[in-house]
């Protein structure tokens, strides 16, 4: 009960500190000794295919799983002992959306002013329900919305409690771009406002809009950093080829030495190779033809993410 | 603790609100009672009439022909039969042939006529009461009423009010006669007890199988907190059951209450809220809605069987009786029959009541106990 007396003193401007989670389930361990940093007011993009451990670890994070091994804490509380003080302050959106789909909107959003004790449950559903403009539905019940709605709904149940943490789990899986596109302005509001945020997605392209990113691929953080950042630290050098068939191109240089991934982006071929000199010597033959363009560019971050994968598969596979 | 309060509304409300939306189980939690009701109640409450019966006349006077016929004309008896010895009535007792036996002792009707005052036995097979209640009922006015007319001009014989002979009632193989009323609070018990248990069985295991208990686990939410929550209004739904039930024990079956209706409503609460508790135990235990289902009734059987609802419980065996005692409807019954049938008190009553107290509380105990608050 007493929310201020246990907290510890954390690192200034530190909400998340977390350092060497580990979580197995029936003897698989999909959770490897993760540490993580995330400052205050940030958008922190947590990244990794499907499978790689995110939702897990966003449950340490809430408590709602206990780690293996490992320890620290989210908002100053210790994710092992004050799950409670956790569950009061964090915002968690659940992947699969897990409101009561019997409920209306409004109802549902009642339901959770009132566990949290707010003094004017219903005032405070009416003043989330116009931020998310949510007006016209507010009596429909959650199991008949699209995904979008609910989406949307899921959110402003988080946000209801004005919490200064939000942990959001996949939020805009299988929604359409339109709603994406609202979806992160209105991440980006909160981030103003001073909440930090944390989003895992599968989506490369959603990293762009975080401040700083983590990447995560069977169940190990690979790189954290901002994007700028995790791409220097990749060390690859990725060459981008235009014009005519590239496809045979493609097959030929998979098999060369030297060159680890090669990836077809539109009418560009992307290849990429983490020793410069290794690659350089390989595709010379190919440069010399002066069929096709080459230049070299920035790898993007979806090449250093496959790269990243690659590598880590063949540590453990 | 008003932030505990709060947060106890706010599931309370949450559930009245699923409640309201989910027509079947809203049907369910009204039609259950009147179905059980009427099904058992009727069937304990069939009257059954021509209830073979043997007569050994001995004596074969006026007296005792206008009594024979006064019996057949209440309706109840078929006297179909005339065993010539005592042997021969009991071979048709112990056959299950005769539900009812006479005997007119020699010189009945002399012995009325001279205000002696004989008695007349009549033997019943009370195996089950409520097959011979109401006939042993009916028989039982007769003996004041029966020879008035024989008797017309005789009256300087009889003195006052005293019935000219007295009938002597066997009750063989149960003697203590237990009768219909003893069923009908009996049936609220087990009304109770399935419904309830139904009820809460399935609210924690809803909540892990819609997925909807990653958001609560999430909440700041206690235990403690979600338990009362989701048993609150069922109590409101078992107080309706309880009313219904009563109602229709009063009005339908004309039970009687002897003792005092608040003390039993009061009681009643404390009943439901012990099968709400065992309800939502096996539904923090269970991992399916289906095993949360088998659980309540593997808690319903020995209920129905044990409790000396279906059984008289000092019948039986004493590991059963023993068994029989920790369940709460053993408790009830004692309880309820006491109120309405003996007027028992709540002073006569402590014990089962403390018993159901006790049984509450550590259901509760265990289910907050058992709670999982994590996911892993
Ligand atoms: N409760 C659980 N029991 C067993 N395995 C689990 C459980 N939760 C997750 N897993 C497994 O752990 C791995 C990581 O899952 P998850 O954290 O959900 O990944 P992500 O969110 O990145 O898709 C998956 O292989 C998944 O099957
Ligand atoms: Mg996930």
């Amino acid at each position: 009960m007493n929310a201020v007396a246990a907290r510890k003193p954390d690192a200034p401007g530190i909400v998340i500190d977390v350092e060497g989670l580990t979580k197995s389930f029936g003897g698989r361990t999909v959770v490897k000794n993760v540490t993580m940093q995330v400052r205050r007011g940030l958008i922190y993009g947590f990244l990794g295919p499907n499978g790689s451990g995110k939702t897990t670890t966003i449950r340490m994070l809430t408590g709602l799983l206990t780690p293996d091994s490992g320890h620290g804490t989210c908002l100053g509380y210790d994710i092992l002992t004050q799950s409670t003080e956790i569950k009061r302050h964090v915002g968690y959106m659940t992947q699969r959306f897990s409101l009561y789909t019997d409920l209306s909107i409004r109802e549902n959003l009642e339901f959770v002013a009132r566990v949290h004790g707010m003094p004017d449950p219903r005032g405070a559903t009416q003043d989330a329900i116009a931020r998310l403009g949510l007006e016209n539905r507010a009596s429909q019940l959650a199991g008949e919305l699209s995904g979008g709605w609910k989406q949307r709904l899921a959110l402003g149940a988080c946000i209801l409690p004005s919490p200064k943490l939000l942990l959001l789990d996949e939020p805009t899986a299988g929604v359409d771009p339109q709603a994406r596109r609202e979806f992160w302005d209105e991440i980006h509001h909160l981030a103003h406002e001073g909440v930090t945020v944390l989003v895992s997605t599968h989506y490369m392209d959603e990293a762009e809009r975080c401040h700083e990113i983590a990447y995560i691929a069977y169940g190990e953080l690979l790189t954290r950093g901002t994007v700028e950042e995790v791409v220097a630290q990749s060390g690859l050098t990725t060459y981008t080829v235009t014009g005519g068939d590239l496809t045979a191109l493609a097959d030929e240089l998979q098999k060369k030495p030297g060159v680890d991934q090669v990836a077809p982006f539109g009418v560009e071929l992307h290849v990429s190779g983490r020793d410069r000199k290794r690659l350089d010597a390989a595709i010379a033959p190919y440069r010399a033809k002066n069929t096709k363009a080459w230049r070299q560019s920035e790898p993007t971050l979806e090449d250093v993410f496959i790269e990243l994968m690659s590598r880590s598969r063949d540590n453990f596979g | 603790m008003t932030g505990s309060l709060s947060r106890i509304a706010a599931v309370f409300i949450k559930e009245v609100t699923q409640l309201r939306r989910d027509r079947l189980t809203f049907a369910m939690m009204v039609l259950i009672p009147v179905m059980q009701l009427l099904l058992f109640g009727y069937a304990i409450n069939t009257d059954p009439r021509k209830l073979p019966t043997a007569v050994v006349d001995l004596d074969g006077s006026q007296f005792s022909r206008s009594f024979l016929s006064a019996m057949q004309e209440t309706g109840y008896f078929e006297m179909d039969r005339q065993p010539r010895s005592e042997k021969e009535l009991d071979d048709l007792f112990l056959a299950g042939k005769v539900q009812f036996g006479v005997q007119i002792p020699p010189n009945f009707g002399r012995d009325i006529m001279r205000g002696e005052n004989p008695a007349l036995l009549v033997i019943a097979d009370a195996t089950d009461p409520s097959a011979s209640g109401n006939a042993i009922a009916a028989l039982q006015q007769l003996p004041a009423r029966v020879f008035t007319r024989d008797l017309q001009g005789a009256g300087h014989i009889r003195d006052g009010a005293k019935p000219p002979f007295e009938l002597r009632l066997h009750r063989r193989y149960n003697p203590t006669g237990e009768t219909s009323f003893n069923i009908v609070p009996g049936l609220m018990g087990t009304i109770l007890t399935l419904t309830m248990l139904l009820f809460t069985g399935l609210s924690v295991t809803r909540e892990v199988e819609r997925g909807t208990m990653e958001t609560l686990l999430s909440l700041p939410i206690r235990p403690v907190e979600i338990m009362l929550g989701k048993i609150a209004p069922y109590v409101v739904v078992g107080a309706i059951q309880m009313t219904i039930i009563l109602s229709a024990g009063f009005l339908l079956f004309g039970v009687p209450l002897a003792g005092s209706l608040p003390l039993l409503l009061v009681l009643t609460t404390l009943f439901i809220c012990a099968n709400l508790a065992v309800g939502y135990t096996f539904s923090t235990i269970a991992t399916s809605q289906l095993q949360a289902m088998q659980m309540s009734f593997f808690f319903f059987l020995p209920s129905m069987l044990l409790s000396g609802f279906m059984f008289p419980f000092r019948g039986m065996p004493e590991w059963a009786q023993w068994i029989g005692e920790v369940l709460p409807l053993t408790h009830f019954l004692r309880i309820i029959r006491g109120i309405m049938l003996k007027g028992a008190g709540f002073g006569d009553l402590a014990t089962e009541i403390a018993a159901v107290a006790a049984f509450t509380l550590v259901a509760m105990t265990i289910a907050v106990m058992r709670f999982r608050q994590t996911l892993d």
